[in-house]
């Protein structure tokens, strides 16, 4: 089957969903190139969207509906070409509304799973839960005749687990995508012990027309992202909460604070808590909970994040994508409040906010801010200069940033260490690409 | 010519410009550049007839029927009567000659003449379509995504094969850094507030890509898409007095000329405008007056490549020769010919249909002495200004050559 043929039959799981609806999106475009190439008029593109929720299907197609004339404005000269035989598409107008239709006519969403049993692929992006993720799989696998591959979008679960318990050896791995799927551009690839190379190579071809940056990472719960990410976020907790109990004050002021250092003082374009809330507590949790049980040597758990879903402070993202309030209450994208977990209400930043700031004490004139080092070819040097700053000075906030930049390191050395990443390459492609940081955690900057 | 307004040209560029905020419509730029003529005139009462060019209104804001709005600028301006003109980005030129054939006709003493574009309603590559109005719509199916930057874009192609790439370039980086240097120097300049360091360089060192954009130009050598409008009074010499302004506060237009080309040809010749050499030198002629004479000039640089373009039609550089011409800073404002001192297209900004209106603000602001700090001197041997305006690509082009009344 050449890699047009597999792409004639595909199918999402969880099609609604936020990584689901990223994937379907960006799988229905790549299908419909396809379908426009002058060999491939005459066959038909089917890309199904499965999901459970029918008010979210609605949503899909209005999202997909949105996205495609986006990516159609930004393609208009290869579309022009792509249609030059169609006397009556003349404007740009036209060209472009034609595309959309030709891409949401590919798409077809269904709440049943049986559309999923002529499919050639089956892209997974149900929610992080091993024993669904095989019920689903083993149920399609029974009624397809196709023996069709499943690229499966778990950031935590082990994919060899899935792969023996659905009965799929050699068909399937994880295709990891990061959120949102339509815009960064990372992919984390995980085989299993038994995936095919022809399987590989194809997730490669399916990647670079997508223009992705695929970096190779192990079967080991979390893989590269998470389990830097998952560390990382721990360890902010344990910083803060160590930190409220040095100083005998709330922990939502230790919480303002090492915030403000993880983004302000190591330059990453959102603080560790703000990302926690980014993410969705609930997920956070979530991961950990899936995480820990593959992991022998550590304790992956936080009693913080326990409490603050008894709370019910969740975070994560409305459908708009638009922050929702968690560990922090956001007014129009900023912080305006962090969450007492005592009292149980959100205390107003402008009140304790200053007093924080300077316990922290100044940050160095050479500070250098996230936003200026996307594009910056010196960055490098302007980073050394502003931790070697950082390193010299006797304030609270800086000792805490060195020893954050520190552990930071530790995580991405342990990720190679066990095998989890092949390279310190891969662990720092992954924090620059999936995460936008503006170096890798393995670096010299704070030995 | 006297009473000369220009509103702001609205786009990217200025600061309070967002695409995704409302934004005033067509009736506020008409509003506010008409208030603006008629507060320097002593009031509506003066006015017998009113021009109004405008592109495409019909397109861009879903509106035609524009002389209903000139009362809307000012009651008094009710149940007299009103025109609009369309010729593509040369709209604004046909409202001037609209004008001041009317005055000349001595059925009016004071003409309002405007002109008028809001195109920031929809994105640049709809706003493309759109524009490609001015071109035959028999050759939009198998013209470029951006239509118009797509025929100017082959006709540098076209000039850097025929000539030189390299020192095309140069001249079209320079083009481009004189037009935002003019700009800074206009408040009402759409790139009034640019603080790049070197445009030159940034323009030089801009490489087109075929792939994002056309061939042979970057978005530095196109002109501005501009929400705006322009206007002025066009006056016999007994509405000067009637309006009680000096004739030394007003132009006097010494000629012109109104050229067209057939729309269904394409040009001859990639490298010279035609319409726009027989459309210049008939304007001269009619004036009596050569090129050396001229102080300032006002062309249409839709594109760098035009602004080159036209500097060889107007004879002032052989053909193959105009790109050293302006690198060389002949066209700067301290140059041989100061052209387009308030940023031209480029800079100032492209309302379409406002324009060549806006181009004889412009030479009434420099050669009555109130430009601002866009001031240039007017040397008493170089007493004439230009206009140049076009519509499409050399298609209609309308030329008028001014001095300060006297």
């Amino acid at each position: 089957m050449t890699y047009d043929e597999r792409l004639q039959h595909v199918s999402v799981l969880g099609a609604a969903g936020k990584m689901g609806s990223g994937i379907l999106l960006l799988t229905a475009i790549e299908m419909a190139d396809l379908s426009l190439k002058p060999e491939n008029k005459d066959k038909s593109f089917v890309l199904n969207a499965i999901d459970v929720s029918p008010a979210g299907l609605s949503g899909l197609m209005k999202y997909l509906r949105d996205q495609v004339r986006k990516a159609a404005e930004k393609k208009t000269i290869l579309l022009r070409q792509l249609y030059a035989d169609r006397d009556d598409l003349i404007e740009n107008y036209d060209i472009i509304d034609e595309y959309i239709f030709d891409v949401l006519n590919i798409v077809r969403p269904v709440t049943g799973i049986e559309a999923a049993y002529q499919s050639n692929l089956i892209f997974e992006a149900v929610s992080e839960n091993k024993d669904l993720k095989v019920k689903l799989l083993s149920a399609i696998d029974k009624n397809n005749p196709n023996q069709p591959w499943y690229f499966t979008n778990t950031s935590s679960v082990p994919i060899n687990l899935v792969e023996k318990e659905a009965g799929i050896e050699g068909r399937i791995l994880g295709f990891h995508f990061y959120n949102p799927p339509a815009i960064q551009r990372l992919v984390e690839l995980i085989l299993t012990n038994n995936t095919t190379q022809e399987v590989v190579d194809f997730a490669h071809q399916y990647a670079k027309n997508l223009r992705k940056v695929v970096v190779l990472s192990n079967d080991i719960a979390g893989f590269i992202g998470n389990g830097h990410f998952m560390r990382d976020a721990l360890h902010g907790i344990k910083e803060a909460e160590e930190l409220a109990a040095e100083n005998e004050f709330p922990l939502y002021k230790a919480i303002y604070m090492v915030n403000k250092v993880t983004q302000d003082y190591l330059v990453r374009p959102m603080g560790i808590f703000q990302l926690i809330d980014y993410v969705g507590v609930d997920v956070v949790k979530f991961i950990l909970n899936v995480m820990d049980p593959f992991v022998k040597d550590e304790d992956l758990h936080s009693d913080l994040l326990d409490k603050l879903m008894l709370q019910g402070v969740t975070g994560g993202q409305l459908s708009s994508g638009a922050q929702k309030d968690g560990i922090f209450k956001y007014k129009s994208g900023r912080i305006v409040a962090v969450w007492d977990v005592h009292k149980q209400e959100y205390m107003d930043l402008e009140i304790f906010k200053e007093d924080c700031d300077e316990m922290l004490g100044d940050i160095p004139d050479s500070q250098v801010f996230w936003k200026d080092t996307l594009r910056d070819k010196n960055k490098d040097a302007k980073l050394a200069a502003f931790f070697n700053d950082l390193k010299a000075l006797d304030a609270l906030g800086a000792a805490i940033a060195i020893d954050y930049g520190l552990r930071s390191k530790e995580i991405g050395l342990k990720l190679v260490n066990d095998q989890v990443a092949h390279t310190h390459n891969d662990v720092n492609t992954v924090m620059l690409t999936g995460f936008y940081h503006a170096y890798g955690p393995i670096n010299d900057f704070f030995d | 010519m006297t009473a000369g307004y220009n509103t702001t040209s609205l786009g990217t560029g200025r600061r309070e410009f967002n695409p995704k905020k409302p934004r005033p419509g067509l009736e506020h730029y008409i509003k506010e550049a008409g208030k603006g003529v008629l507060d320097q005139i002593g009031g509506p009462e003066h006015v017998d007839e009113a021009v109004i060019g405008n592109f495409m209104a019909a397109r861009f804001n879903k509106q035609a029927n524009l002389p209903g709005f000139i009362p809307y600028i000012d009651e008094g301006l009710q149940w007299n009567p009103a025109t609009s003109v369309e010729g593509a980005c040369g709209s604004g030129g046909l409202a001037l000659m609209n004008g001041i054939k009317t005055v000349l006709s001595e059925t009016a003493d004071v003409v309002l003449a405007l002109g008028v574009e809001v195109q920031n309603t929809v994105k640049a590559i709809y706003g493309a379509d759109i524009l490609a109005g001015a071109g035959w719509y028999q050759r939009r199916k198998e013209g470029h995504a951006y239509f118009f930057p797509g025929q100017f874009s082959d006709r540098a192609g076209a000039y850097y094969e025929k000539y030189d790439y390299d020192r095309a370039r140069k001249g079209m980086a320079r083009w481009y850094a004189n037009a935002i240097e003019n700009a800074r120097l206009d408040p009402t300049a759409q790139e009034f507030q640019n603080n790049v360091e070197d445009p030159y360089a940034q323009a030089y060192g801009m490489k087109p890509n075929g792939r994002s954009f056309v061939d042979h130009l970057t978005i530095l050598d196109c002109s501005k898409v501009s929400d705006g409008a322009s206007a002025i009074a066009i006056c016999s010499e007994e509405g000067l007095e009637k309006i009680g302004v000096d004739k030394k506060d007003a132009t006097e237009v010494v000629g012109w000329a109104q050229v067209i080309r057939n729309i269904t040809n394409d040009p001859t010749n990639l490298t010279e405008l035609e319409t726009i050499k027989k459309a210049a030198h008939q304007a001269l002629e009619s004036a009596g007056v050569t090129v050396d004479q001229l102080g300032t000039l006002e062309l249409h640089d839709c594109f760098s490549i035009a602004g080159i373009l036209v500097i060889e039609a107007l004879g002032l550089a052989k053909p193959g020769e105009g790109c050293d011409y302006v690198a060389a800073g002949k066209t700067g404002r301290k140059g041989e010919l100061p052209t387009n001192t308030t940023g031209g297209l480029i800079g100032w900004g492209h309302p379409t249909g406002a324009t060549g209106v806006h181009q004889a603000v412009t030479i009434w602001q420099q050669l009555t002495g109130k430009a601002g700090n866009a001031q240039i001197e007017i040397k008493a041997d170089k007493p004439y200004g230009m206009t140049i305006n076009m519509g499409g690509d050399d298609v209609t082009v309308i030329a008028i050559v001014f001095k300060r009344g006297e």
